[in-house]
């Protein structure tokens, strides 16, 4: 079953709704408790970097009997270095952002821990794909 | 009772039931159908907040209790009621004049359910040092909330803190004092004084014991009336020596910040149930800060917002506090003969593994709940979004699912039904039947005496 989310930039108080809607379903398809926290994890986070250091993006979803893909397409600066950006502890966060609670660094990080699979591509001055795979 | 199956206080007289959708509409985990005319409570769902019971506006939702008159089977005939008990009564009946009331009414031992709470509180404390994981660590106190957590937030179960409730520890406590006192088991009649729902359900089927200790329940609302009737305006003897293990931590334990005011470098106190399933939704996706406890209550105010508390609960709070004031703190008891010798009593404090139950999958086999919330997801393009409840289902997305799952149709929602109509693909007589179906026969007939006609209770 595929879905579609929308995320808008700077917009905070929307970040993590693509999750806790997931999580919803996630519930209902009687996937296991742990697996869930980890997919709701990476996929909250994948959000908030959209939120907070890109303009706008999108979320593909496509849940199978096995597996869970999704997809966070934004338009946005891109990231430079990924390596670098993969480290954790690595943030640009702006003193801002920073306020609010986020920008330690661990997002990147915490995606990839979660996930099973996980790929992430970046074009400067354009934007940035992560696609992660979980299964159940 | 087997104990896999739970056991729920909540029961609907159908013959006070007219079918509406407030119950429904409140249900914080959409446990509630109406079909009939009658409301159902789907009992794998129901947590026992009591919710549904609050919002009724003719009181068709009861909580059965024992009879008062079972005490007389016993010699010693002991009440348990929660400190919180004493707050709902109006300022001028004294401490005294209450137990002395209760007595009058033919118990012969009175114990206030936080009495042990120095035991409690530092096995928590333990608990909370030697399980760092788990963090934050959730309080078990509230039964409805417990059991939020096993059937909707699964992955939460971890935290509960493996620890009892003050209600699970006082019956173990009031047998090991009457023992010394001479007593044997059989003669002690131990009844337990209730402010809600969920605590019976947790006392009728506790976890890890096959059978309660407790030989009755009483509703907090029944004995506030049979005191207030046998209470006495004037000068009552002197109780105090019953209350010398009270302390000032055990009398606020069960208002808000009670426990949390105990607890963690950083603590929370969350009440009323749906300021705790918000919450819960980001602790679930790990979107709050590093918290070491977290005290969670169904009801606002907490216990004081029983819903079988009598008084106003703000005024049941500020009752307490002032009686809290006069009481002394825990740690100037612990030495105390009763809290000392309770070795027997540290160990019944330890609970088992709360296990998740999760309630809310579509279909145990995956493959096929992934058709039916496909199915559900194409359903819902044809509902109208409105909520409304006229199928007797709590919302458009719930009537969906109890579609694919074989519980409801498509011509429930009225409004689905109405194009039909005027699309000529169902007469109206037909139309008609279908809604008489969901909320009984004649009821949308004229009629001044019709059951909740006016709301009555509003
Ligand atoms: N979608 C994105 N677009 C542009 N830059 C990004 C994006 N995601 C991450 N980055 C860059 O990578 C850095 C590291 O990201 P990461 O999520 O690990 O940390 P953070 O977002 O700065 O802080 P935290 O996630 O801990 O709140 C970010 O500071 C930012 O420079
Ligand atoms: S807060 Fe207290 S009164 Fe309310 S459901 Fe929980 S235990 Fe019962
Ligand atoms: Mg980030």
């Amino acid at each position: 079953m595929k879905l579609q989310f929308t995320i808008e930039g700077g917009n905070f108080s929307n970040a993590g709704h693509a999750a806790s809607e997931i999580k919803k379903m996630l519930k209902q398809l009687g996937i296991e408790a742990r697996c869930i926290r980890n997919i709701v994890i990476a996929m909250y986070e994948a959000e908030v970097n959209v939120v907070a250091h890109a303009f706008e993006g999108q979320i593909l979803v496509d849940i199978e009997t096995d597996k869970i893909t999704t997809e966070i397409i934004d338009k946005g600066p891109g990231i430079p270095d990924i390596e670098l950006a993969m480290q954790e502890g690595y943030s640009t966060a702006s003193k801002k952002v920073r306020e609010m609670g986020f920008g330690a660094g661990m997002g990147l990080p915490n995606i990839k821990k979660n996930t099973d699979e996980f790929y992430i591509e970046s074009t400067v001055n354009s934007g940035t794909t992560l696609k992660m795979i979980n299964y159940f | 009772m087997s104990p896999a199956k739970r056991y729920h206080a909540l029961t609907i007289d159908e013959q006070k039931c007219m079918g509406c959708t407030h119950c429904m509409k409140v249900c914080p985990t959409e446990a509630i159908r109406v079909a009939g005319g009658l409301a159902e409570i789907r009992a794998d769902r129901c947590v026992d907040c009591g919710h549904c019971m609050r919002a009724c506006p003719v009181k068709a939702i009861y909580v059965e209790q024992d009879d008062l008159q079972n005490i007389q089977s016993f010699k010693y005939r002991v009440v348990l009621f929660p400190a919180v008990m004493i707050g709902q009564f109006p300022e001028k009946y004294t401490e005294d004049q209450i137990y002395a009331a209760l007595l009058k009414i033919g118990f012969t031992h009175v114990f206030e359910v936080e009495q042990p709470i120095g035991i409690l509180k530092t096995s928590i404390k333990e608990y909370c040092r030697k399980s760092p994981d788990n963090r934050p660590h959730i309080s078990t106190f509230c039964p409805a909330i417990v059991r939020l957590i096993q059937i909707r937030y699964p992955s939460l179960t971890e935290n509960l803190i493996k620890r009892k409730a003050p209600h699970d520890l006082v019956a173990h406590f009031a047998i090991s004092e009457l023992k010394k006192q001479g007593a044997k088991e059989e003669e002690i009649g131990l009844f337990y004084v209730t402010p809600c729902n969920a605590k019976i359900s947790s006392v009728k089927s506790p976890v890890g014991e096959t059978e309660s200790i407790v030989d009755g329940i009483i509703n907090m609302d029944a004995i506030y009336n049979r005191v207030m009737k046998a209470i006495d305006d004037s000068e009552a003897a002197d109780t105090s020596a019953r209350r010398q293990n009270l302390t000032r931590d055990g009398i606020l334990w069960s208002l808000t910040r009670g426990e949390a005011r105990n607890f963690g470098e950083r603590s929370m106190a969350i009440d009323g149930i749906h300021n705790v399933i918000r919450f819960l939704e980001r602790l679930e996706n790990e979107e709050v800060p590093d918290i070491d406890f977290l005290e969670l209550r169904a009801c606002d105010q907490s216990c004081a917002g029983g819903i079988m508390m009598t008084g106003n609960r703000f005024l049941t709070v500020e009752r307490l506090e002032r009686r809290a004031k006069r009481y002394p703190p825990t740690w100037k008891l612990q030495n105390s003969p009763a809290i000392k010798e309770s070795k027997q009593l540290k160990q019944k404090l330890v609970a088992d593994t709360i296990i998740p139950k999760p309630a809310f999958s579509l279909d145990k086999d995956r493959k096929r709940a992934l058709e039916k919330m496909a199915r559900a997801q194409r359903i819902i393009c044809f509902l109208p979004g409105i909520d409304c409840g006229a199928c007797g289902a709590p919302n458009c997305q719930a009537l969906a699912e109890d579609m694919v799952n074989g519980k409801a149709k498509m011509s429930d929602c009225i409004f689905l039904q109405q194009m039909w109509e005027n699309e000529g693909k169902i007469d109206t007589k037909k139309a008609l039947r279908n809604v008489e179906k969901k909320w009984g026969e004649k009821r949308f007939q004229a009629d001044c005496n019709k059951r909740g006609r006016r709301n009555e209770g509003f």
